[in-house]
């Protein structure tokens, strides 16, 4: 498990990083916590040339509240994300998915940037970024800023609107009120491995009715999708009755899914409507902790 | 037969003498679970394992390996590595084939077996992905990895034929100048089936698939070899379960002289059978150490090592039971196919073949007939794995006879019940033709429904039906023995294995009263320096502390079998005790001696000799050692040691038995699976010290329940490992495991002075029928009879809605991968 071999370039700040990333060229790659990019070079998948190690960048860590979005660096490791009080009371679902993300050793070295930038449709966090409505903040040369919104995020596979000399800063998510419920519901066949399927649910209560609902697919085609007929389809049902489960058979419409050893894509299918009918159904009844 | 023990008068014992309860005797220490000596320097890794070792100018092997599973070699061109910084020389096949010779197999089955020129660098062609074609040396490992892609092989394809049944049309020859795939046909009766079946009411015919499995020690494998300064003398260091048997084979397959050749295993990391093998790479570094004059290192990556180091199980059984409408079993008929892949290592076309006196099991029955053929196809070897051909005997007949048990209308504990040899009946000969000495099913099975509460969860299982529960509960039943502690010589012998089945063993008794083991057993993490101890301990009246143990050195610990098959402790141990018997006799002569008396009226109790009748005439072994060493006062005619030695050669394998039932929730809406509670109550004898027991009952359970529900390595037609990593070759952890309710019960063996039986398989092999018939109880009742291993989440699902049992075989011919990509986890290559 011998990497080829590349330059290795350590910035500490993000003007840094991204005039390094500039030098470095298009076969140069970022390194945040390195659980998806040095298994990749080990394997000999890749050979970038330079390595950007965004490690000692301080400014891309921590999480904090500016107005109703929760920021969150793009450094901040899984674990950190994990016991973060304010992902905890106000954006619970974004830990209850990053505490499935593989296992308490990759979460301490993973970051929620890496994993994002990365994009593995199997991941567990695109999907939730999807559902969020997140926006993520991209710098580029001479400090220039912009923010994307998740939906036009997650462009392919392996593949983001991160362009070449860029690098992900922030991830900005809603700070959800207590009217919101949410779930995530992960399919896998081992605790520390990738979903097969994983279903991502936010829900708008107005009394007992489902007044919006959100839902990010896992790995159900080349991008994070949005069950986007199951949320139309959910607005004004009753949380207590068929309504939930009618319309999460809608949910594997318009997707798209892989078919490996974990499952055939009617399998993934059809896990993809189950698992929707659970995860809205548990936002559904439960609450944001405010 | 085992002594029976009176309960009440245990419990008057108890009474009269309560000090020995609370305080246990401090010089015995079998049956105590003492805290394993090596284990701090395990855990923390502060130890010298194979990788760990540097050597002044130490060179670095990389291989290059076949990216093709079968294809001629039209040319190789290692020049351009040679080009590339740090690489001091690079080999192809061709290059070093007069000085590699052929890796052995030291187990022909039957005369005619086809057995093909195995090179450990292909010479002419390809066999399988990761067959090594060519080597780097290099001054370090990186240079040596960089140089891997720029040796230039030509491959001219051939077809691939990853199928057994396939492979048997011969349409696609593995070995071309051989002319076909079948390696061999190993046949055995006992008695006559066709007889037996003629007078059934029922014959149960079903067809169950081993999957092929990666054992996964935790250690990769590796070597080191340090040539002396001097006389064409090597040291071999190795990541091996059998450096005694390691050193006989390199000598054999390079032709250097046995006695220039020393192999040391130095702690190893687990093998679970993977490395009991003479492999390749090890063969390789000897002869470039010799060549080059120095000392060369190579480790395998895991996923190199996914291709390059054997595979375990991929057998076809067709098993077939004949039985009276009433329940008893009149016989058995068992066709299996066994894949050996592409060459056979070293005891490949055995393992099979140590199933085929365990498909009977603890059953009576009159007839049994048995049929192995041998298969060659384009995959990596196979070859022991733990359990070797026995897990894949308790299975099928474990699950055939729940099967019978469904056929019949019959509880399926009450039909074991009706077959089994009763207690009273041991020893027992069995169709197979081996005897058992010892067992009680009868206490093992009382005490596992017990814990269980198995009345209890077929009631909730009856009502989840009722009310047709999304979550379907079910129940899998495993009465399972084996045969272990390999093996009385003659019996091996007969079967054509290459060696014998002794152990070796020898007590050094040091001036200070202190005490040195030499076994020739290998432990890779099986507690041998702990338990060793304990025995050797106990017979000399020594403390724990005061001994240690000498292994894993062809120098020091000279004559051995190494480790493998459960052998250990039943062979390997019960030789330290036997030793130790012959120092406490010479130390008793010279006790006598010193204090005066008669040889005949020593006692000997806790380390102290005394005289009878005389209490105050007395001297402890430690004095008798120091008094012999200083040899001042020695009986007339005696060699001044107590040292002694023994070489046991057993009578009989040892046969541990029990019963696990497990419990096993089915969510029918995704085919998903929990195995709610897990019971396993095992007969091992004797126990030397219960926490060694516990965890290999908990290591091995664990790996059974791995290969019912996770794990298989799954080649692609064109014989592409598609499993390449543990991303995909997904070995279970502790998240997804239950907690296992373990007790035992303890019948003697009666072939060995400890009573002692093997407990390093009996996890593995009791647990995987349990785990699978649990599931398939589920959901019987939507007409499944079967659901293929392992039991995936898909395959559970389809069983369920499609009847359709090998589920997710359609998965298995490859990934879909988005934009013509393949992705990490799925590629075929090695690095």
């Amino acid at each position: 498990m011998i990497p080829p071999e590349f330059d290795y370039l350590r910035p500490y700040s993000v003007d840094e990083a991204v005039t390094e990333l500039g030098r470095a060229g298009e076969d140069a790659k970022v390194l945040a916590g390195g659980q998806s990019l040095l298994p990749l070079l080990r394997l000999r998948l890749a050979y970038p040339t330079a390595l950007i190690d965004l490690g000692g960048v301080g400014e891309l860590r921590g999480i904090r509240r500016e107005g109703d979005q929760l920021v969150i660096g793009a450094m901040s490791t899984h674990h950190e994300v994990l016991h973060d009080p304010l992902v905890f009371a106000h954006c619970p679902v974004l830990a209850q998915a990053t505490a499935t993300v593989a296992d308490p050793a990759v979460r301490h070295r993973g970051t929620i940037g890496g994993a994002l930038s990365h994009a593995d449709p199997a991941g567990d966090l695109p999907a939730v970024a999807l559902a969020l409505d997140a926006e993520f903040v991209i710098a580029g040369p001479d400090g220039g800023r912009r923010t994307v919104p998740a939906a036009e995020f997650f462009s392919d596979y392996l593949e983001t609107a991160i362009g070449t000399g860029e690098v992900l800063v922030q991830l900005r998510v809603p700070v959800l009120g207590p009217d919101w419920g949410s779930a995530y519901e992960k399919f896998s066949r081992v605790a520390q491995a990738w979903a097969v399927v994983g279903v991502a649910a936010l829900v708008r209560r107005e009394g007992d009715a489902i007044a919006e609902a959100r839902v990010g697919l896992t790995n159900m085609g080349p991008t994070p999708l949005r069950a986007s007929a199951t949320e139309q389809a959910l607005a004004g049902v009753s949380a207590g009755n068929g309504g939930i489960a009618q319309a999460a058979e809608r949910a594997a419409d318009d997707t798209d899914p892989p078919g490996d050893l974990s499952g055939q894509p009617d399998y993934r299918r059809h896990l993809a409507r189950v698992l929707t009918r659970r995860a809205v159904t548990r936002a559904a009844t439960s609450t944001v902790t405010t | 037969m085992s002594e029976e023990v009176d309960a009440g008068l245990v419990a008057e014992q108890i009474r009269e003498h309560p000090e020995q309860i609370d305080q246990p005797d401090p010089t015995k220490h079998v049956g105590k679970p003492l805290r394993r000596k090596e284990d701090a320097r395990l855990i923390t890794g502060r130890t010298r394992w194979t990788d760990n070792i540097n050597l002044p100018g130490l060179l670095h092997l990389a291989m290059v390996r076949s990216p093709m599973a079968h294809a001629r070699i039209t040319r190789v061109d290692v020049s351009p590595a040679l080009e590339r910084p740090g690489v001091l020389a690079a080999f192809s096949g061709a290059d070093l084939a007069d000085q590699l010779g052929v890796l052995p197999c030291a187990w022909p089955v039957t005369a005619d077996m086809v057995h093909p020129d195995h090179h450990p660098l292909a010479v002419d062609e390809v066999r399988h992905v990761g067959e090594a074609v060519a080597v780097i040396v290099a001054r370090d490992r990186y240079a040596a990895a960089d140089a891997i892609e720029s040796v230039e092989v030509d491959y001219e394809p051939l077809p691939a034929v990853v199928d057994m049944e396939a492979a048997l049309s011969d349409e696609v020859l593995v070995h071309s100048d051989k002319g076909t795939n079948k390696a061999f046909l190993w046949p055995f009766d006992g008695g006559d089936y066709d007889a037996a079946k003629a007078r059934a009411d029922v014959v149960v015919k079903r067809r169950y698939v081993q999957q092929r499995l990666i054992p996964n020690a935790m250690e990769p494998r590796a070597v080191v070899v340090e040539p002396l300064t001097e006389g064409d003398e090597y040291t071999v260091y190795s990541a091996t379960q059998i450096p005694h048997i390691l050193r006989l084979m390199l000598a054999l397959t390079t032709g250097m002289p046995e006695h220039k050749l020393r192999v040391i295993a130095p702690d190893v990391g687990g093998g679970f059978g993977s490395k009991l093998n003479v492999y390749a790479e090890e063969v390789i570094a000897l002869v470039l150490a010799r060549k080059l004059g120095r000392p060369v290192k190579w480790t395998e990556s895991r996923s190199e090592g996914y291709q390059a180091t054997i595979h375990g199980r991929d057998q076809i059984q067709d098993i077939e039971i004949a039985a009276t409408r009433d329940g008893a079993i009149l016989g058995l008929s068992v066709d299996l196919k066994a894949d050996m892949g592409a060459y056979l290592q070293l005891v490949t076309p055995g393992i099979p073949i140590l199933g085929a006196f365990m498909y009977n099991a603890i059953y009576k029955m009159d007839a049994y007939r048995f049929r192995c053929t041998g298969v060659f196809t384009t995959k990596t070897p196979t070859d022991a794995y733990r359990g070797a051909g026995r897990p894949e005997a308790t299975y099928a007949i474990e699950r055939i006879v729940t099967e019978l048990a469904h056929e019949l209308g019959m509880d399926p504990v009450e039909l074991r019940r009706k077959n089994w040899i009763r207690h009273e009946e041991f020893p027992y000969t069995t169709v197979a033709g081996l005897t058992y000495d010892s067992g009680n099913y009868e206490a093992a099975t009382a005490r596992a429904t017990e814990l269980f509460g198995y009345d209890q969860l077929r009631r909730e299982q009856a009502e989840r039906r009722e009310r047709q529960d999304p979550v379907q509960l079910g129940i899998g039943i495993s009465t399972y023995t084996e045969m272990c502690g390999l093996a009385p010589s003659r019996v091996l012998g007969s079967l054509s294995y290459g060696a014998g089945g002794w152990e070796a063993a020898s007590i050094r008794m040091l001036p200070t009263g202190k005490v040195e083991v030499v076994t020739g057993t290998t432990p890779h993490g099986q507690g041998h320096v702990t338990a060793w101890s304990q025995i050797a301990g106990d017979a000399l009246g020594v403390p724990f502390e005061d001994v240690s143990v000498i292994c894993g050195d062809t120098q020091s610990s000279p004559q051995g079998m190494d480790t493998y098959g459960s052998r250990s402790l039943v062979v390997g141990g019960v030789a330290v005790h036997l030793a130790a018997q012959r120092v406490v006799e010479k130390a008793r002569k010279v006790a006598a001696h010193l204090l005066e008396a008669a040889e005949g009226d020593m006692e000997f109790d806790g380390g102290t000799f005394s005289v009878r009748g005389s209490p105050d005439a007395k001297t402890t072994i430690q004095e008798v050692a120091l008094a012999t060493f200083a040899a001042h006062n020695l009986p007339e005619g005696m060699e001044p040691t107590i040292n002694a030695e023994a070489v046991l050669d057993p009578e009989n394998f040892s046969y541990p038995h029990g019963t696990h039932l497990c419990a096993v929730e089915v969510d029918t809406e995704t085919g998903r699976t929990r195995i709610r509670s897990y019971v396993a109550v095992d007969d091992v004898g004797n126990v030397v010290n219960p926490l060694i027991v516990e965890g290999q009952v908990h290591g091995g359970v664990a790996q059974g329940i791995a290969q019912a529900l996770y794990e298989e390595a799954v080649y692609d037609p064109d014989g592409n490992l598609v499993t390449g990593t543990m991303v995909d070759y997904l070995v279970p952890a502790a998240p997804d495991l239950p907690d296992f309710t373990t007790d035992r019960t303890e019948t003697p063996s009666t072939s060995n002075p400890l009573g002692v039986k093997g407990v390093g398989e009996a996890g593995t092999i009791a647990s995987t029928p349990a785990v699978v018939g649990a599931v398939v109880d589920a959901i019987r009742h939507f007409g499944v009879t079967d659901v293929r291993m392992p039991c995936t989440p898909e395959r559970v699902w389809r069983a369920i809605h499609e009847h359709d049992s090998d589920g997710g075989e359609r998965g298995a011919q490859g990934t879909i991968a988005y934009g013509g990509q393949q992705t990490a986890t799925t590629a075929g290559g090695a690095e």
